[in-house]
This record gives C-alpha cells, sequence and structure tokens, in this order.
C-alpha cells in the first residue's frame, strides 16, 4: 500500500500544467487507486496562472483541494513564489528551471530543478515541458510504475493528435533520464523501453 | 470524467432525450457534452436564447411525457424558477442540475453551496418542493442524475441535483450505469388523444381557490409519501461521536477529513451526510440525539442548513455553524478548528 500523496502543479495557462496532472491521474485510475484531479478555472485560466490539485491515495480521498501539498510542480517563478511556502515539511518540489531562476530557500524541502523548457525545445517537444516534468516527478518521487505512465500517456493523447504520441514518451523519457546530481532516482524505466 | 460530463453522461443513460440549456460557468462542460452526445442518441440538444425558455421547453417537453432536463448555475437558476413553479403546479416530472457558484446576484464563479435556501425551500413561487439531491463525488453526480428522473416519474415532482463548482469541475474515477429507457406509464401525458380518450391538460391555472387548494392538498399527501420513502443519508463515525457533523456535498469531504483528524486527537466527532436535501433526512438527526452532545454544521455558505438540522434536533442539543462562503472552500484544518472549539465549550459547561 503505497502512501498517499496530494500534489499541486502550477504554471502558465497554456504551459500544459492541467495535462500533466491528468496523466497523473489517469495513471492512479489505471492502477486502481483513489484519486482526484480538481483544476483552478475561471479569469485566470484566461492567459493567466492555471494550476490543478491531484491526489492519489489508497483511501477515499476527503478534500480534494490540496492546500498543503506533498509535492509541488511550479512551471513559473510566479507559482513558485505562490506556492512554495505551503509545502509540507519533508514534501519534494519539481521547478522547471528554464522558467524560474530564483530557486526556493527552504532547507527543509527537496528541490529538485530541471531546464525543462530548455531540454523541450533543444530535443523538438516545444509545449511538452510539462510532460519532462511529470518524467521528472516519477524519477524522484515514484508515484507510480513507470509503463503505467506510459499507458496514461497513450489514453491521454487523444486520437486526432495520435502523431503526437512518440513526442509525449520521448518528453516523459528526458524527464525520467534526467540526472540532478546527488539525488539517487527512486523509479526508471523499463530495461525494454524504446519510445517508437 | 469531469463531474459535468459523468452527469450529461448519466443522464443520456437514464433515458433522456431532451436537453436544455444555456452557458453558464461552471456547468457549461455539462451542456457542451450533451451538445456533442444528444445528437448520436437521436436526442435533442437545444441551446435556448434564455434560462428562461430552457426551463419552459421542460415543461414542454416533460408535458409530452418525455425526460427532459435543464442546467445551470446559481444566477440561471433564480431565471428559471418561475418555470420550476409553474412545472411543480402542473405536477410535472423534470431534472434540474444547478452547479453552484457563488451569489447573491452574479456572484463569483467559484463553488459554493449558498442556494441550498433556495433548492430546499423557494426554488420558486406558490406550496411546493422539489426533492433535492446532494452528490459529494463525482459517482455520485452520476448516480443522482441517473435516479433522479426515476424519482421524478414517480412522484410526478421536479427533482434537483444540487451539486457546486468543484464537484462539476473535478475528475474522479467514476463507475457510468447502463443505459435505460424511459419505459415510465404515463397516461396524463399530453400526445393527442386521436377522440379515444378525454384530451388530458398540462396546467397550473386554477382560478377557483377550492380547486386549487384541492390540487396543493393533494401534492402535500404526495410530499408525505415522499418524506416517509426517499430520505437518504449517510453516516459515518456516528455510532459513538459526540460531537455530531452535518454536511452535504462538497463540504461533507472536508468535513470528514477533519473528522479522521479530530479522532486522532481524540475528539469523538462523527458525520451525518444528507443526501436528500428534501426530504431533510430529520430520522437520521432524530436517530443521532440521544448519542449526541452537539451538532456541528459545516457549510459553503453563510449558515443555511444549519436551520433544517435545529428543526430536527429540536432545542434538546446545541446547534453550531461553521461555514465558508463567497466561492471559498473550508479548510480541513479550519473544520477542525470548529470541532474543537464545540469539544472545548462541551467540557466547559458553557451552550
Amino acid at each position: 500500500m503505497a502512501a498517499p500523496v496530494n500534489m499541486l502543479l502550477a504554471g502558465f495557462g497554456g504551459q500544459g500544467i492541467l495535462f500533466a496532472g491528468k496523466l497523473i491521474a489517469y495513471a492512479g485510475l489505471i492502477e486502481g487507486r483513489e484519486l482526484s484531479w480538481l483544476p483552478s478555472y475561471g479569469p485566470e485560466m484566461r492567459g493567466g496562472t492555471a494550476n490543478c490539485s491531484v491526489c492519489l491515495s489508497d483511501e477515499p480521498i476527503g478534500s480534494p483541494l490540496v492546500l498543503e501539498p506533498d509535492v509541488l510542480v511550479a512551471m513559473n517563478q510566479p507559482s513558485l513564489d505562490k506556492f512554495i511556502d505551503s509545502v509540507v515539511p519533508g514534501g519534494k518540489v519539481i521547478v522547471d528551471s528554464t522558467m524560474c531562476q530564483r530557486l526556493p530557500e527552504r532547507a527543509d524541502v527537496d528541490v529538485f530543478p530541471i531546464p525543462a523548457t530548455q531540454l523541450a525545445e533543444e530535443n523538438g517537444l516545444k509545449g511538452l515541458a510539462s510532460v519532462i516534468l511529470v518524467g521528472k516527478l516519477l524519477r524522484e518521487i515514484g508515484f507510480c510504475d513507470p509503463r503505467t505512465l506510459d499507458a496514461a500517456i497513450a489514453k491521454s493523447v487523444p486520437a486526432r493528435k495520435a502523431h503526437l504520441l512518440p513526442k509525449n514518451r520521448k518528453a516523459f523519457e528526458i524527464g525520467m533520464l534526467n540526472e540532478d546530481g546527488e539525488s539517487v532516482p527512486v523509479c526508471s524505466l523499463p530495461e525494454d523501453w524504446a519510445v517508437e | 470524467m469531469k463531474g459535468n460530463e459523468a452527469l450529461a453522461e448519466a443522464a443520456i443513460r437514464a433515458g433522456c432525450r431532451f436537453f436544455f440549456g444555456y452557458p453558464i460557468t461552471p456547468q457549461t462542460e455539462l451542456a457542451a457534452y450533451m451538445a456533442k452526445r444528444m445528437p448520436k442518441e437521436n436526442g435533442v440538444y437545444l441551446q435556448a436564447e434564455s434560462e428562461i425558455a430552457a426551463i419552459n421547453m421542460v415543461y414542454g417537453a416533460s408535458a409530452a411525457g418525455k425526460r427532459a432536463m435543464t442546467s445551470s448555475s446559481s444566477p440561471g437558476i433564480s431565471l428559471k424558477a418561475e418555470g420550476i413553479s409553474y412545472m411543480a403546479g402542473a405536477d410535472l416530472p423534470g431534472v434540474i442540475i444547478n452547479v453552484q457558484r457563488g451569489g447573491p446576484g452574479l456572484g463569483g464563479i467559484q463553488p459554493s453551496q449558498s442556494d441550498y435556501f433556495q433548492a430546499t425551500r423557494a426554488t420558486g413561487h406558490g406550496d411546493f418542493h422539489l426533492i433535492v439531491l446532494a452528490p459529494s463525488t463525482v459517482q455520485e453526480m452520476t448516480d443522482h442524475a441517473y435516479i433522479a428522473f426515476d424519482l421524478a416519474d414517480e412522484y410526478r415532482v421536479p427533482v434537483m441535483v444540487l451539486a457546486d463548482g468543484m464537484l462539476g469541475q473535478m475528475m474522479e474515477p467514476v463507475v457510468l450505469p447502463e443505459p435505460k429507457t424511459d419505459a415510465a406509464e404515463k397516461p396524463w401525458a399530453v400526445t393527442g388523444h386521436k377522440g379515444e380518450r378525454p384530451h388530458n391538460i398540462a396546467n397550473s391555472l386554477y382560478l377557483a381557490p377550492e380547486r386549487l387548494e384541492e390540487t396543493n392538498v393533494e401534492r402535500y399527501e404526495r410530499y408525505e409519501r415522499i418524506k416517509a420513502a426517499e430520505q437518504r443519508a449517510e453516516e459515518y463515525l456516528v455510532e459513538d461521536a459526540e460531537i455530531v457533523l452535518v454536511a452535504f456535498g462538497a463540504s461533507s469531504r472536508i468535513a470528514r477529513s477533519a473528522i479522521d483528524k479530530a479522532r486522532e486527537k481524540g475528539i469523538k466527532a462523527g458525520l451525518i451526510r444528507p443526501i436528500t436535501l428534501w426530504p431533510f433526512p430529520v430520522d437520521a438527526i432524530e436517530a443521532a440525539v440521544p448519542g449526541a452532545k452537539a451538532f456541528l454544521t459545516v457549510e459553503m455558505n453563510m449558515g443555511q442548513m444549519v436551520d433544517d438540522v435545529r428543526l430536527a434536533v429540536n432545542g434538546r442539543r446545541p446547534v453550531e455553524f461553521f461555514g465558508r462562503t463567497g466561492g471559498i472552500i473550508p479548510t480541513p484544518a479550519e473544520t477542525l478548528a470548529a470541532i474543537e472549539r464545540v469539544a472545548a465549550s462541551l467540557e466547559g459547561g458553557a451552550r
């Protein structure tokens, strides 16, 4: 039985933060866990900041609104600054370091920076920085089996955009393989992993 | 699936083939889903020119004996009030979805439960009630839409599913029900009599006071049957609870989280979650009175359901209220603080 995890994913509208949350939610669904995915909606969605709460648990989920996340995924500086103080002590913070120049100063959380936007652009994966971050998140947190997340990607990429599936999987792979100096990954790609 | 979409799919599977809507946040996905799905089921999706038109289209389709539905959010429900009252007066079934947002007025677009009074007391003018269902999960959004049509047909009353922006927008796993057909016998339906029977009329105008009183008395006899048969509530750790929380919908989930934390601190708290807001589950409250020392309602409004709990408790125990409003969802931590305040007042013997 895995520990419950409450995640908050935040960024600008259009960065794919809600999609990233959906991938995690679908992975939970596929593994038969209790889960919830709650987006922020409203004026801030029209070009401003967007965020979503994702809860994974083996017990029914009470409040689906994550105010004190165990895990924060921040895709820009305003989101990081806004939510960093709410992360629980011992929490994990995944940061797109292309978009956030100032990393958090808190000593009681683990910060995992990854230049996701830059990596996406270098690899011809423009717009898929959020999927790279999901890969990084899985590498550092291990909230599900990597094969499950791969299945979640296949389920989440709509049929009319099927040609983007390999790109999404590639982005996931980049995140999973990202070296972070000291951190020891808790989750790695299956041995027979191949993108195509 | 998002709550709004799951509810829409369940309505179609319940045999609803007539949907009349008008866009408003945070229920728009529901109408959008209907626009996509209804044509494939040979059903009617129609975006009306206003909320008022939409509810009167439901009146028309229901009068013809068909399963019909409309959905909106708080300000839009106010606009539908007249039509809902006419439906009640004409004894027409029909399903109305309210994905509540903050009020009064245009209010905001964030989740709220501030239409409790409107839903349970005065959805329109005149002596009438709706059956009001209050889902707390995406699964229940589905289940309630599915049973709403049966309840409406059985008792010939409009049924409201009272959700909120949180439930409408969130995704959770959901098991969809099997499709069923609209099989209810409706000898009252206005379908053309071909000269073979007296013609049916769907009408709410009775100028003779005696006749109008008669219809109201008959309707209230039906309401008594509904009160006896249809009260629904879920209980969580109520058996040994000294402080019994009462919360519905989204806020019941927060209450549940707070109760778990209170139990860890040694406070015996439990939850009664009304699933039907009308009829209010007075029997569940009554059963909890002997063991309880106090009641606490948790709502996303300024204190509305607390009145119904006080009526049911009838002065035998203190009934306190905690809530946030305007689109703010209470946190488990502040709800726990409210439980602790009640616990402290009990220890001090204070009322």
